[in-house]
């Protein structure tokens, strides 16, 4: 599978963003995916929010563990530095990468298999240690890259394209995060990019671990009936009513639409998120609520996207280890050596 | 030796043990009189051997004393401190004939125990703690500092210089310093009254250890850390590395934490490291491969059972060419094994560690102060060839006692980071690619996530070709796999150089590494005396230094020492330095223990007579 370089001939002009770039400064290499792969919508809204945002792609840092979905960060956003890494891992390569250079954004890419099975715990530990990490699983309940097994977000029934209907209780990864005391839930469809930019910019703004499940169908291996991750399925069960709207520090806050239970979150950075529209009963800040919202529906085989919670008030990783503000891998080496007067001090330690 | 001849007086040289239960407090009282020993100038050495357990199981600690500096271990023990009811048998019938045993004669010692060739000296520790002290728990206590009292008078050690360290120990307690100094008092009193203090063998202050230090290597390996400008680890807890991670985060509170004063007055901390407790060593080496990625000095500390587990992302830190330090403090396999027993059977684990082909640089520190300089060199190598290095230690190493010399600093030293592009020297390039224009030792220039995007590129662990990117096709994939095995091999003239030392006329070799180098050096001089000459070198690093290979065909008997089953050394030698297997004869120690020179003489003496 070559890499293939996309043809950069702009049709008309383009409308540039606050750093003059185009939205095809934000687009990376020609997808090997296959036509129709719903991996390749999440690429294009990672494109848009990002291009949106106006963010350095130099500031930017993507990883992805190994499947079709971790494939697709070399699809997107060619200026910023990547990691495709290995199988269920990327998390805690993320982890690491966050230790060492906070000044990055940090965005990573990965399947239901990667971030459901193999790397189900290092997920758990990045999202209790409030890693400030983008962290989008493209959730196609199969296996694609090793041809279509079920994976562990399988719901029961799901008929595979080879084999027997699944029995086995599936794992929600918005659920785990509940229950794992995640601070950012979100959950969108990959064919809803309307829905899924403004996910992406306000989990960028999040001070934490931001986990985002985008149902993303295989057309290869699971777009059949009685898959509940096709297609079909998702558009005739998806049920949109925590719907957000984001507001960037820079701009003024027009979009607020009062409704059923509206309501305004003030993000670390100073953006802004409303939550309009959301149905009674329902605050995406208060987990309980959240959680019987969710099986509610899941109860009658539907679909709950949006920006499900959000806690902004919990501490990340760095600020419970009181880490500077700059990168630690940007202090030089001889700086952080204690010398010789110090060792020969602390040699009487030893005696 | 006959019982007269053990009975002559001999003036620092000999060997006692300790036999105790774990979890009673001995070790500090074991611990003590080592520390008196070495601070009275002599070479002195403590092994401490311990089970995988809290408490209540047998556990015993050996001090070798020895002006020459011999202080392997030794097996002759001249005193055993038998304070275990339930190991008597084992340990009265491994003191040396006309050795001395010291007991507790609270209770009556069984008949059959005892032995018409070894003098019984008993002391009636638990009645004497149980008369003059009132909790419970500081009888038990100082039961261990009461003892240590008698054979500080039995051994003639300083008593002054003793109290003095329990009170420099107990500066700030001044309750435990009264209890502490009146049961050193009582058992050595009672010595004194009782016997013919000191004993044929005994101690006489020395100018030996002015300039040393008393240090273990996991203490020394996280100094190393600290003065390389390590600032990111990842690990998860196991016996015996635990204390590496453990002593980078004390040295790092102290030296790495500075105090800010925010624009409102307001003062904070802020640390220059991060330290990740992961959920596994998986994560752990994630978590490093992470900081090595975005530039940070990113180091592990794990054991066999870690390594294992860290072997998927290892082959991927070497594949896509990422700087990682990995401290493997070795213990007893496989599996679980023995996790307080010490071993060197990681050796090809760690030099493949693994799928595909793999080739990793190791280092192979000695004691505790080549832990700490090598350990400083591990970062360097790790960055100069952007790969995994490993610093093969052992728990002989990492979690005894060691007397070395001063672990010092150089000021002037300056660090290899490796090449590294920045802003300014990729404006100057037309286009980057990560893996082309490779230095003399194969190693291509990288560049860190948040520089330039002109210098933004894709890792992958997938087959790349010498640009960077995805592929498939044989000659692609070989040109950058051809050229990590160069970049290896390169190593060899960069790890630390073999110590080689000769002897006139020597036609034996004996080649070994890490922590058997005192034993195998002994070993030369016992075997001097007994009619064979061997000069004696010591593997420091691999890829292997040509030397080595010189030394083992330049000698008609080689034996390869090392402490594993499998002859892992000599396997080793043989794939990767060139010398056939049948030119090195074997000579292995593996169950657990620290070697002794004894064993090495015995081994070589049986072969060499065969
Ligand atoms: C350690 C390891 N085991 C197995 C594999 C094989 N493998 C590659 S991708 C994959 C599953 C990917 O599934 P998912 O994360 O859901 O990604 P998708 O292809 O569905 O987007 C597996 C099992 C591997 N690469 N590494
Ligand atoms: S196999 Fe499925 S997941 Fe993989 S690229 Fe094709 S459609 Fe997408
Ligand atoms: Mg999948």
């Amino acid at each position: 599978m070559p890499s293939i370089t996309k043809p950069l001939i702009p049709l008309a002009p383009l409308p540039t963003n606050d750093l003059g770039l185009t939205i095809r400064d934000y687009e990376g290499a020609m997808s090997t995916l296959c036509a129709g792969c719903g991996h390749d919508s999440i690429t294009a809204a990672i494109v848009q929010a990002f291009w949106e945002l106006s963010m350095p792609p130099r500031d930017i840092a993507k990883l992805s563990g190994i499947g079709c979905s971790s494939k697709t960060p070399t699809y997107f956003i060619r200026g910023a530095h990547g990691f495709n890494s290995a199988h269920g891992r990327m998390a805690a390569i993320a982890t690491g990468a966050a230790a060492a250079n906070r000044e990055l954004t940090l965005l990573g890419v990965s399947g239901d298999g990667d971030s459901l099975s193999i790397g189900i715990g290092h997920l758990a530990h990045a999202i209790r240690r409030n890693v400030k990490m983008v962290y989008v699983i493209e959730n196609n309940g199969v296996y694609g890259l090793t041809k279509g097994q079920l994976s562990a977000s399988a719901d029961i029934g799901t008929r595979p394209k080879k084999g027997e209907a699944n029995v086995i209780a599936p794992i929600d990864p918005i659920m785990l995060g509940l229950s794992m005391g995640a601070t950012f839930l979100a959950r969108s469809f990959s064919g809803d990019k309307e829905q899924l930019v403004p996910i992406l910019k306000a989990a960028v703004a999040h001070n934490g671990f931001a986990l985002i499940d985008v149902i993303s169908p295989c057309v290869t291996f699971n777009d059949h009936e009685g898959s509940t991750k096709s297609y079909r399925f998702v558009r005739e069960h998806e049920v949109k009513e925590v719907v957000t709207d984001y507001v960037p520090v820079r701009e003024e806050i027009t979009a607020t639409v009062g409704g059923r239970g509206s309501r305004t979150v003030t993000m670390h950075d100073g953006s802004v998120l409303t939550f309009r529209a959301t149905p009674e009963g329902y605050d995406p800040t208060n987990r309980l609520s959240v959680e019987a919202y969710i099986r509610d529906h899941q109860r009658h085989g539907e679909v709950v996207t949006g920006l499900l919670y959000l806690d902004e008030s919990g501490s990340s990783m760095h600020e419970v280890n009181h880490t500077p503000t700059h990168a630690l891998a940007k202090i030089p080496v001889d700086q952080l050596c204690p010398g010789s007067a110090v060792l020969d001090d602390l040699m009487s330690d030893f005696r | 030796m006959t019982i007269d001849a053990a009975r002559e007086v001999r003036v620092n040289d000999f060997a006692i043990k300790l036999a105790n239960v774990n979890g009673t407090g001995s070790a500090s009282a074991n611990g003590l009189l080592m520390q008196a020993i070495f601070r009275m100038g002599i070479p002195v050495s403590g092994k401490n051997l311990f089970p995988s357990n809290i408490q209540g199981l047998p556990t015993w600690y050996e001090i070798r004393v020895n002006g020459d500096g011999h202080t392997a271990r030794s097996l002759e023990y001249d005193l055993m401190v038998a304070m275990n009811a339930q190991t008597y048998g084992e340990d009265i019938g491994s003191v040396r004939s006309g050795g001395y045993v010291l007991y507790d004669d609270s209770w009556p010692l069984d008949a059959a125990l005892l032995r018409p060739d070894v003098t019984l000296l008993g002391v009636p520790f638990a009645k004497m703690c149980l008369e003059n002290f009132a909790k419970p728990r500081e009888r038990i206590l100082m039961k261990n500092i009461a003892y240590a009292g008698t054979i500080v008078a039995l051994l003639g050690i300083d008593a002054d210089l003793v109290a003095g360290l329990l009170a420099e120990t107990f500066a700030r307690n001044e309750a435990l310093r009264e209890s502490n100094q009146k049961a050193l008092r009582l058992g050595y009193d009672y010595a004194v009254e009782h016997f013919d203090c000191p004993l044929p063998f005994r101690v006489a202050p020395m100018d030996k250890t002015s300039d040393h230090i008393l240090i273990d290597g996991n203490t020394a390996a996280a100094l190393g850390a600290l003065y390389a400008g390590a600032t990111v680890a990842g690990w998860y807890p196991i016996t015996p590395a635990t204390a590496v991670m453990d002593n980078f985060t004390k040295l790092c509170a102290t030296y790495r934490r500075r105090t800010v004063e925010g624009e409102d007055g307001s003062i904070s901390v802020e640390n220059d490291y991060c330290i990740i407790q992961a959920e596994d060593e998986i994560a752990a080496i994630g978590i490093v491969l992470g900081g090595g990625w975005a530039g940070a000095r990113s180091f592990t500390s794990t054991s066999g059972p870690g390594v294992s587990l860290m072997n998927e992302l290892l082959g991927l830190a070497y594949y896509t060419e990422i700087p990682v330090v990995l401290f493997n403090v070795q213990r007893t396999g496989p599996s679980t094994g023995m996790p307080t027993r010490t071993q060197q059977a990681d050796i090809l684990l760690c030099a493949y560690a693994s799928h595909g082909d793999t080739k990793h640089i190791l280092l192979f520190p000695a004691d505790p102060k080549e832990t700490f300089e090598f350990a400083v060199e591990s970062f360097d190598l790790a960055e100069h060839f952007q790969t995994p290095v490993f610093m093969l230690m052992d728990l002989d190493i990492g979690m005894n006692d060691w007397v070395v010399p001063r672990l010092r600093w150089d000021d002037t030293r300056t660090f290899d980071r490796g090449p590294v592009l920045t802003d300014e020297d990729l404006a100057g390039m037309k286009e980057f690619f990560r893996y082309a224009n490779a230095n003399a030792d194969h190693v291509a220039a990288r560049t860190l996530p948040g520089s330039d995007s002109k210098g933004a590129y894709f890792i992958r662990g997938s087959g790349h070709d010498a640009f960077g990117r995805y592929t498939e096709r044989p000659d692609e994939y070989q040109e950058v796999v051809d050229r990590l095995k160069a970049k290896h091999a390169a190593a060899a003239a960069y790890v630390p150089a073999p110590v080689i030392q000769r002897r006139d006329g020597a036609r034996v070799g004996l080649v070994t590494l890490g922590s058997c180098d005192l034993a195998v050096r002994e070993a030369t001089d016992l075997l001097a005396e007994r009619g064979v000459a061997a000069d004696y070198l010591r593997v420091r690093g691999f890829p292997f230094a040509p030397e080595i290979r010189e030394f083992i065909e330049s000698h008609d008997h080689c034996f390869v020492i090392e402490q594993n089953r499998d002859g892992q050394l000599r396997s080793l030698l043989a794939l990767e330095a060139g010398v056939p297997l049948t030119s090195m004869t074997s000579a292995l120690f593996y169950g657990g223990f620290p070697l002794s020179a004894g064993q090495v003489v015995d081994a070589v003496l049986e072969n060499l007579e065969a």
